[in-house]
């Protein structure tokens, strides 16, 4: 297991960690998923990089860069949120995401 | 064309839903998104079987686009309306196909799948039953795709629209940062090409910018208003997006959409690669 995982985070069962540096998490509204969010990968210059839409259990998935990165959600009956996280290859970087 | 006529609201779709006339159309990168929740009364296209030769590098012909169309339900006189995710790139691109075998009455779902679902509107897995038509499309109109050996001559003679994200742009990558790394022999971009992501061109919300600052957006970036332009990124639906941009929103006259773009350049032999954050020479 990385060292960035946490108890509850998604797998990462069949992922090469030496060349990833995965960003992934949760979204959540009073501790329940939120299913039908997108979460938005901006990179340092908050250039667009990515956007992938939560699963039923509220999770996303990046394999992004070394580097700061920015996550902006986007969910129903919500303002967009802005969570800071830094990538590194080798680790897991774990976001929960409260709306 | 123009906003009015190429881009439809998701209140006007809510309000057309019972239109028999009007057939709303999915498709999406992730072709299973429909089979979860579409909206009420809209087919499915996928773009890897459907909308693909499963041979060659190349789109269905004619009358594989016509038989398709038919056994769907699409008639000539319907309005057809796609929207999908991923803020409608595969929707624009599917737009950019029916355009291309001359389906007269076309729209985008402004936002697509994303805006619907931030707006908590009804999506449901019923599947719609359409009656089999009898379609018939055009030849393929090549004022609006651009193949290979007109994408070389237009170096430094036409726009070239770049729309992949900087670090494809430059080299750094050869392919989206969440995606696998792989096709084009090489990495960089056309010389001369500007680099215009084509997500300058859209709102958080997945809806265009407005016209006024779309205009700015490529001007700034050096697009000569005056010239014909090429668009492309790496495999032709990103670019589909920006396409759409340009000629059906802001009314371009001569815009083509590069369908081959990254990955059939960045593997031609003697073809001329800049590398960088900079346009490079002709």
């Amino acid at each position: 297991m990385g060292c960035g995982a946490v108890v509850g985070g998604r797998s990462i069962e069949g992922i090469d960690l030496t060349k990833e540096a995965v960003i992934q998490g949760t979204v959540t509204r009073g501790g329940e998923p939120v299913g039908s969010a997108y979460v938005r990968l901006l990179d340092a210059t908050g250039e667009f990089t990515a956007e992938v839409p939560t699963d039923d259990a509220g999770q996303f998935r990046f394999f992004a860069g070394e580097g700061r990165w920015t996550l902006r959600t986007l969910a129903p009956k919500a303002d967009p949120r802005d969570d800071a996280v830094t990538a590194q290859r080798g680790s897991v970087a774990e976001v929960d995401v409260l709306i | 064309m123009s906003r009015d006529t190429a881009l439809v609201t998701a209140d006007w779709v809510e309000q057309h839903l019972d239109d028999d006339n009007v057939v709303l159309v999915e498709v999406d990168e992730d072709t299973s998104a429909y089979d979860k929740g579409h909206i009420k009364g809209a087919i499915k296209l996928d773009w890897t079987t459907d909308l693909q030769d499963q041979v060659r590098r190349d789109f269905v012909n004619r009358q594989q686009f016509e038989a398709l169309l038919s056994e769907r339900g699409v008639a000539n006189d319907d309005t057809v309306v796609l929207y999908g995710g991923n803020n409608n790139w595969f929707a624009a691109y599917a737009y950019w196909y029916f355009k291309l075998y001359g389906h007269s009455d076309v729209k985008l779902l402004d936002g697509g799948r994303k805006k619907w679902e931030l707006d908590s509107r009804e999506l449901t897995d019923e599947l719609p039953t359409r009656e089999q038509t009898s379609y018939s499309a055009q030849e393929q109109d090549h004022s609006i795709r651009a193949f290979r050996d007109e994408v070389v001559a237009a170096i430094g003679a036409q726009n070239l629209v770049d729309v992949r994200s900087p670090d494809e742009y430059a080299g750094r990558l050869l392919a989206p940062a969440h995606l696998p790394q792989e096709q084009a022999q090489r990495a960089g971009h056309i010389p001369t090409a500007a680099s215009v992501p084509w997500s300058k061109a859209a709102n958080d919300d997945g809806t265009f910018k407005s016209d006024d600052e779309l205009k700015e957006i490529y001007s700034e970036a050096g697009v000569d208003w005056s010239k014909d332009t090429i668009a492309y990124c790496r495999i032709g639906e990103r670019s589909s997006h920006t396409w759409f941009v340009l000629k059906e929103l802001l009314g371009q006259a001569n815009v083509k959409n590069y369908d081959g773009s990254w990955t059939e350049y960045g593997s031609l032999v003697g073809v001329p690669v800049a590398l960088g954050d900079e346009k490079g020479e002709a």
